[in-house]
């Protein structure tokens, strides 16, 4: 009944707002956002904390091309071009930071990155589930410890009389005791040791996840062709969980820029800078510490282009390559 | 080892196999385990006491709570403490309502101007403007010694944001419309209908986001010089990394008798102290954020 009655009503209203097909999507525009104000309102809120903790530091980046001072506004700051950049180049610390960052990141692409990939297949060939779960929640753990506080459990092993030291002396690989941390020498094997120690069973959640949906008429076919749990591992799981793998290599490859930031800011000291100092914690020592804004802003700045093109060069690669890609 | 006794049906290689594969995963939770069961029995001995050398590996020697006493006594810590659970409980109660606010609106395919907010988001995964420029921004909002540069800069995240999208998106529709038809708005609707629903979804990011403030130390270094407002882990961080353990332990001086504990054994009781929540809660919300990990990962 009601029904019959409104149709009418609905002709009359259409040829009324006809004149003129603009004004016409203008108003039903209108009328639709209005009829969600409430879900616009929601919307909106996001969008305005993205406009100003996003985009206005991405404005903020001018002050690159600028001699910015803390007495002046941004505005107000006289351009100076490409100056920043030219300087950076020729840092002397700019060789140090570029090689710290670039040395630790491409060792951690070749050891730490396949790690959690083995560990995934290995915990998945593991019989007991009961085993199973237990080895994963523990594995888990050390992502749930902050930064903060690993850094102090290293600075107490690796003291001259931590655990490390005694471990060494008794097993004869050195004669005497050192601070481990005091010297350049070993800060780059700190910093990869620790952070698989930390990101080991967390980073393999996703390729758990990976080997979870493979489907188990693939095994089956397998078994049936007479391939035994190696040949499966090998020719069925690593294949399936591939494109999952190159995704994840694709983001890694585009982070070699990045340090893990915490980390390093943690274990880095006076007596190991020449090992330690990164672009991360160099904007940082510049920038906040040196108020040197604009030239910590330009390096950062260079930094994230140079990272850009790398993602955009791995995603290519790897497309190429098989067929993977991020975009 | 676990499988001597139920040698069924496989090959001998396959046998040894299993076996070193359950040797090795012992060996990783050892590994992992290790170091912090090392912290906990040392933060258990009397500070003096491992001061002698000679490490203490697997169990106190000389047994003493007076560590934890001194923690709990040291005025400074407990107010970072406070700092700490105020910042983790309140950031991350905003967080998840926001983000799903904003999620629950982006996620209707009848919201007009979608397509166009979600792009100004993805922008932002891609492009940021670096710490020095969000450093200035933060000054200049005034934010500087403020309670609330924990809440307001961490309130939103789109990476979140596309979890909770792709949550959404598989609710059922019904009773979003039935809701509809008794005349709720829509943001009636998100709270009323959309959140009791949500609720594995929003455990997941409660826990990613609990997890960030709970250990996230850097803003309270840079934003933060008033001490009673610097969470426990910038605390640990200036202890760690200044090396100022003297000070911590002239602060703990005051209240208890300085014989039996050291800044070591303090740090080392803070260390747990400030470690044993998080890792209380998490084996709980395993089967969610593993979930949330796989959706952030395939969508993200």
């Amino acid at each position: 009944m009601d029904v019959k009655i409104q149709q009418p009503e609905q002709q009359l209203i259409e040829p009324l707002v006809k004149p003129g097909a603009k004004s016409k999507r203008f108003k039903k525009a209108a009328k639709r956002v209005n009829n969600q104000k409430y879900l616009q309102i929601m919307a909106l809120l996001g969008v305005v904390w993205m406009f100003i903790f996003n985009y206005i530091p991405m404005y903020g980046l001018i002050i690159a091309f600028k001699e910015f001072s803390i007495i002046q506004s941004i505005s107000e700051a006289p351009w100076v071009g490409l100056m920043q950049f030219k300087e950076f180049l020729q840092d002397e610390n700019f060789l140090i930071v570029l090689k710290n960052t670039l040395g630790m990141s491409l060792i951690k692409l070749i050891i730490a990155f396949p790690l959690p990939i083995i560990f995934a297949l290995l915990l998945n060939e593991l019989t007991s589930l009961k085993l199973k779960k237990a080895v994963q929640t523990i594995s888990y753990l050390p992502h749930f410890i902050s930064w903060v506080v690993l850094g102090g459990i290293l600075t107490t092993w690796l003291a001259d009389i931590g655990v490390i030291n005694d471990v060494l002396l008794g097993l004869g690989m050195i004669d005497e005791r050192t601070n481990f941390l005091a010297s350049p020498d070993n800060f780059w094997a700190i910093v990869i040791l620790s952070d698989i120690w930390k990101e080991l069973g967390w980073s393999a959640i996703i390729y758990l996840a990976a080997i979870a949906g493979v489907s188990t008429e693939l095994y089956e076919a397998a078994t049936i062709d007479g391939a035994n749990r190696f040949q499966k591992m090998w020719h069925v799981t690593l294949p399936a969980i591939m494109p999952t793998i190159a995704i994840l290599f694709i983001l890694a490859v585009s982070g070699v820029l990045n340090s893990n930031f915490d980390q390093i800011l943690i274990l880095k000291n006076s007596l190991n800078e020449s090992a330690s100092n990164v672009i991360d914690t160099y904007v940082y020592q510049l920038g906040i510490q040196n108020a040197r804004y604009s030239y910590a802003t330009a390096v950062g700045l260079m930094k994230a282009i140079i990272a850009f093109i790398l993602l955009l060069s791995a995603n290519k690669i790897m497309k190429k390559i098989n067929g993977t890609s991020l975009f | 080892m676990f499988k001597l006794f139920k040698r069924n049906r496989r090959t001998t290689s396959e046998y040894i196999f299993d076996n070193i594969n359950i040797l090795i995963m012992l060996s990783i939770c050892a590994i992992t385990i290790y170091p912090i069961w090392y912290v906990i029995v040392n933060s258990l001995n009397d500070g003096m006491d491992a001061m002698k050398g000679g490490s203490i590996y697997w169990w106190p020697r000389e047994f003493s709570l007076e560590n934890y006493k001194a923690v709990f006594n040291n005025q400074g810590i407990l107010t970072s403490f406070g700092v700490t659970v105020a910042k983790t409980v309140i950031g991350t109660i905003i967080h998840v309502f926001f983000t799903a606010m904003v999620a629950y609106a982006i996620s209707r395919k009848d919201l007009y101007g979608r397509k166009l907010y979600m792009m100004i988001g993805i922008v932002t995964m891609f492009f940021s403007g670096g710490l020095i420029p969000y450093f200035l921004l933060i000054r200049d909002l005034g934010l500087f010694d403020n309670f609330l540069v924990y809440i307001i800069p961490t309130m939103f995240n789109f990476f979140h944001l596309i979890i909770f999208v792709s949550f959404f998106r598989e609710l059922p529709t019904s009773l979003e419309e039935a809701a509809k038809m008794d005349g709720a708005n829509d943001f009636t609707i998100f709270i009323r209908v959309i959140i009791p629903l949500s609720m594995p979804v929003i455990a997941t990011i409660a826990l990613f986001q609990g997890v960030y403030q709970w250990n996230d130390y850097f803003a309270g270094v840079i934003f933060v010089n008033d001490p009673s407002l610097q969470p426990i882990q910038t605390y640990l961080y200036k202890v760690v990394a200044e090396s100022s353990s003297n000070q911590m332990m002239m602060n703990a001086s005051g209240t208890i008798a300085t014989k039996t504990v050291t800044s070591q054994s303090i740090k080392l009781a803070t260390m747990v102290v400030t470690t044993l929540p998080i890792v209380l809660v998490y084996p709980f919300l395993q089967k969610y954020f593993v979930k949330g990990m796989l959706i952030g990962s395939v969508k993200g």
